[in-house]
């Protein structure tokens, strides 16, 4: 793909102002993504008796849709961007609010929406809008003393975490809160509330520990793998043994046969097995290339919102990441999260395709401040 | 996290210099440092993250590249191939009698079946035994597993593989194979579809089989075994019998070489043969086994001295007691010696000599060399001896006979063995004994006695009812028997268990090799004749000749003086010359 410099086309300024390696990582990622949910989720899909190629048809009819809207959304500018995650924002906190009365019951929570041909899980969605809602609050606050950003971001988050813990989904009420502090932090938050905010975290994550057992119990099975039934990391962890250096092969993996969610929360695990631990540390580079390169472009960034709302959605897009690998590595308690672009998941695909469409458009190149 | 602008990416820079930064007037007062304080922040963020990742890296190489990393036991997830759960069984020299190979199961997942009329056609064409009509049926079915066919080989496996219908799929699953048919059918015995033992040593040692790797060796001998079969199965079929059974003990430690019992079945498949084949002669079947009885009646009376080898009875008249009469088959008519009752196999002389001896003792007798009760062997089928329920004079005199007492083959043999070692009875056991740790015996007889009786029993064979059980330079030495079967309430004449027990070299007891059939037919060969001495003694004789070799032992000179003094028997009188003469 050639443009002349000088073209002034819409798609020529956004090829010669977006961060093109960072699309080419996330399009890797995608690859890898592909390879793996043919290789894992025929299996699953047969387990629980649907056809085999169930998963597969879904993530490849869904990939496209997430693609475009990254895409179209990167072509957008900073003052777009936030329209759009304010109208975002405000349609998923409506959604959400209405999973908990009109919801669809998996597991014992409430996080679906069931729209025809499709269920949605609002959530997914309130993620990447609220990070960049509470950014412009942040900003906003910053530059015009007067007005109450801080106190209205505050407010708001109070309000999606109580909707988020009612579900109840606590994994994404941590990546909401991780994701809201770091915010808050690159703001300008006083080192006095950075701590008394971190023991609050600990002090939540006990309360979870105390209040909620089945909490309780994947904590305890970390720290103890005696304690209770650890059989799906031990599954993970035999698959990164068994795949070595060079993997078995894609397909060839046994793991996928026993654990539940080879396709979604252990993707990753069929891909120590199949791919092998080279192709992992080259998975585990992209996310980490990914995220550090945006923030070093956030480093020449003037715009405080613009610095704000990038690092949101990149932590986010990081800690998801890390949270997904480090609980199938054993690092910490089994989480469900969706590694980025590679594990099945409709609404997390959509919702990655939002968030990092606005992500690279926060992160192209700008010449006059668009958005003052 | 490099600081460098990427060069080419500012379209409004000039080609000739660098312009100052183009973006907006760099802000000043509090809004410049709180971007400046958000980029410091921005930089420990991206270094907390950075790090994550590097942990999460160095973890990937811990786990995967050292296979060790968690000190946790490294478990193979299981690919394929499972280890067989259940030992070999092998005979006496190693030779495989019972194994387990993978034998996958097919089943099918009917919801996965694009054209189920079109599947169940191509698989009865390989796997031909199925009925197509069956298959459809399990195949069109709404339900998502169904069995197919069990324990295929792998060559059907593969036959069914290459239709490549999606839909099918296998089970591992484990099958008993009996390599050696029906040689061991009653020895081995099998095991059922869940491989678990249902006859013989795969029952009675179900557990001990499941439990070890290493092959569990029998005491059997493939070769004898196939030898003596061979043997039973020529004469059932010369004599047109319902049945046959035989077993070779080594007299010495009580292990069982041979044990045949025909008609037989095949383990592989048992449910093909009709279910009396099942039944072990040999060990379940006891016998009203006649005249064989009389060596422990001669040995009893020798060894509680009430007369000797020059000793002797009346046997000109038969005996009346109540209701019966005992006369002879052999009919001499006259006074005979102890040497001479044995040899012509005299029931009146037997009675009188277990009369002299007294029930009681007789009693005692019988049950030291174990007659009495169930013996205790590896096999599951295992049956009591029938015994009379009141044990008067005239029980006494048949059982002196072999009449009114029921055992099985089993027991003669231990009990014969005990008879001709010197006094020692070992007990019967189909497991190979250790090299260096003899059988235990207990004695329960006299060595005297022994010797004594291994002079009859080679007297039977030298010059009486037991001729055609010689065997040229093996010395058997051994006794005939003919009952009539028990039908109903009396006997019937015409069916008949006749056998021939013996013992080989009777100079120096090594084997004791014992046939029997039953229901045999006289024919012209045998001049009508159905009895042991006609029908089981030529088994044996060949049965010795051609097994003799296989276990050690060479021929002798029969003739020679130190085994003919050794042998020797003085037969009193006219009766004496009479039988030198023929």
């Amino acid at each position: 793909m050639t443009f002349a410099r000088t073209d002034r086309s819409l798609t020529a300024q956004w090829w010669w102002t977006v961060d093109r390696w960072s699309i080419l990582a996330i399009l890797a990622l995608v690859c890898f993504g592909s390879l793996l949910v043919m290789a894992a989720s025929p299996a699953v899909a047969e387990r629980i008796g649907t056809d085999g190629l169930h998963f597969v048809r879904r993530y490849f009819a869904v990939l496209p849709v997430a693609l475009a809207l990254m895409f179209s959304i990167s072509l957008l500018s900073p003052r777009a961007v936030r329209l759009l995650a304010l109208a975002g924002f405000s349609l998923a906190l409506v959604a959400l609010a209405y999973t908990l009365i009109g919801g669809v019951e998996i597991k014992g929570a409430r996080r679906w929406i069931d729209l025809p041909g499709l269920s949605l899980q609002p959530s997914e969605f309130v993620k990447p809008c609220f990070a960049v809602v509470t950014a412009w609050l942040f900003a906003q606050n910053r530059v015009r003393p007067e007005f109450p950003g801080k106190w209205i971001a505050i407010i708001l988050y109070g309000i999606v975490v109580g909707l988020l813990i009612r579900q109840p989904d606590l994994g994404m009420t941590a990546v909401v809160s991780a994701v809201w502090f770091t915010q808050f932090f690159l703001a300008g938050l006083s080192l006095i509330w950075v701590v008394l905010l971190l023991i609050a975290a600990v002090g939540g994550l006990a309360g979870a520990y105390l209040l909620l057992p089945h909490v309780a119990s994947r904590i305890d099975r970390f720290i103890d793998p005696a304690s209770g039934d650890s059989y799906q990391v031990d599954r993970s962890m035999d698959a990164f043994m068994n795949g070595g250096l060079w993997g078995k092969g894609p397909g060839e993996g046994t793991v996928k046969l026993f654990l539940p969610d080879a396709h979604a929360d252990f993707v990753f695990a069929v891909a120590g097995e199949e791919l092998g631990l080279i192709v992992c540390l080259i998975i585990v580079a992209l996310f980490a290339f990914v995220v550090l390169r945006g923030f070093s472009r956030l480093l020449q960034e003037h715009n405080l919102f613009v610095v704000l709302a990038a690092t949101g959605l990149f932590v986010q897009f990081g800690l998801q990441a890390i949270v997904n690998m480090a609980s199938s590595l054993h690092l910490m308690p089994t989480k469900g999260m969706t590694l980025p672009f590679i594990s099945y998941g409709g609404s997390s695909m959509l919702a990655l395709g939002l968030g990092m469409g606005m992500a690279l458009a926060l992160t192209r190149r700008r010449f006059g401040d668009a958005d003052a | 996290m490099s600081k460098t602008v990427p060069r080419d990416e500012n379209p409004c820079r000039p080609r000739h210099f660098r312009p100052g930064p183009c973006g907006p007037a760099p802000q000043e007062g509090p809004a410049k440092h709180s971007l400046e304080m958000s980029h410091t922040r921005l930089i420990i963020t991206g270094a907390l993250l950075g790090l994550a990742f590097l942990v999460i890296g160095a973890r990937l190489v811990e786990v995967a590249g050292f296979k060790a990393g968690d000190g946790r036991q490294v478990r193979a997830v299981p690919v394929g191939r499972i280890e067989a759960s259940r030992a070999d069984i092998v005979d006496r020299n190693g030779a495989l009698l019972a194994t387990t190979l993978a034998a996958p199961s097919l089943y099918a997942n009917p919801k996965q079946m694009l054209d189920p009329r079109d599947a169940a056609h191509k698989l009865v064409g390989v796997l031909p035994d199925l009925s197509e009509g069956e298959v459809y049926a399990k195949l069109a079915s709404d339900k998502s597993f169904v069995w197919l066919k069990r324990q295929l080989t792998p060559r059907q496996m593969a036959a069914v593989n290459r239709l490549g219908i999606p839909g099918f799929e296998f089970q591992d699953e484990e099958k008993r194979i009996y390599p050696q048919g029906n040689a061991f059918a009653h020895v081995v015995g099998f095991a059922g579809i869940d491989n678990k033992g249902q006859a013989g040593i795969e029952r009675g040692f179900d557990d001990v089989l499941r439990g070890r790797k290493q092959p569990l060796e029998l005491a059997v001998d493939l070769r004898v075994q196939a030898i003596l079969r061979d043997e039973i199965v020529k004469q059932m079929t010369q004599f047109r019998a319902a049945g046959g059974s035989g077993i070779i003990m080594n007299v010495n430690t009580g292990e069982v070489l041979a044990l045949v019992s025909l008609p037989d079945f095949d383990p592989n498949d048992p449910g093909a043969s009709p279910a009396g084949n099942l039944f072990n002669r040999v060990t379940l079947g006891t016998y009203e086994i006649g005249s064989v009885f009389k060596i422990f009646t001669t040995a009893m009376a020798l060894d509680a001295h009430v007369t000797s080898m020059t000793g002797g009875y009346d046997a000109s008249h038969p005996i009346q007691i109540d209701r019966f009469t005992i006369h002879d088959d052999h009919a001499q008519n006259r006074w005979l010696s102890v040497p001479e009752i044995f040899m012509y196999s005299s029931n009146i002389g037997a009675a009188k000599m277990a009369l002299d001896v007294g029930g009681d003792r007789q009693r005692e007798f019988l049950g030291r060399l174990g007659l009495l009760k169930a013996p205790s062997f590896e096999l599951p089928e295992i049956a009591a001896p029938l015994l009379p329920s009141v044990w008067r004079p005239i029980n006494t005199m048949t059982i002196g006979f072999g009449h009114g007492i029921s055992v099985s083959p089993l027991q003669i043999a231990s009990a014969v063995g005990a008879v001709v070692n010197g006094g020692r009875l070992y007990r019967a056991t189909l497991l190979k004994s250790p090299k260096d740790q003899p059988a235990t015996a207990t004695q329960v007889l006299s060595a005297g006695t022994s010797v004594e009786l291994r002079k009859l029993l080679r007297l039977v064979v030298e010059k009486g009812t037991g001729k055609m059980a010689e065997a040229p330079g093996y010395l058997v030495g051994g006794k005939t028997g003919t009952a009539e079967k028990v039908s109903g309430k009396g006997y019937n004449t015409k069916s008949l268990i006749s056998s021939f027990a013996g013992v080989f070299p009777i100079n120096d007891p090594r084997f004791f090799v014992m046939i029997s059939i039953d229901e045999p037919h006289g024919d012209k060969a045998s001049f009508g004749y159905a009895t042991g001495g006609w029908v089981a003694a030529p088994g044996v004789s060949r049965t010795v000749s051609r097994m003799a070799s296989l276990v050690g032992i060479q021929p002798v000179d029969e003739n020679s003086p130190e085994i003919r003094r050794s042998l020797l028997v003085t037969l009193p009188g006219p009766a004496g010359r009479k039988l030198a003469s023929n």
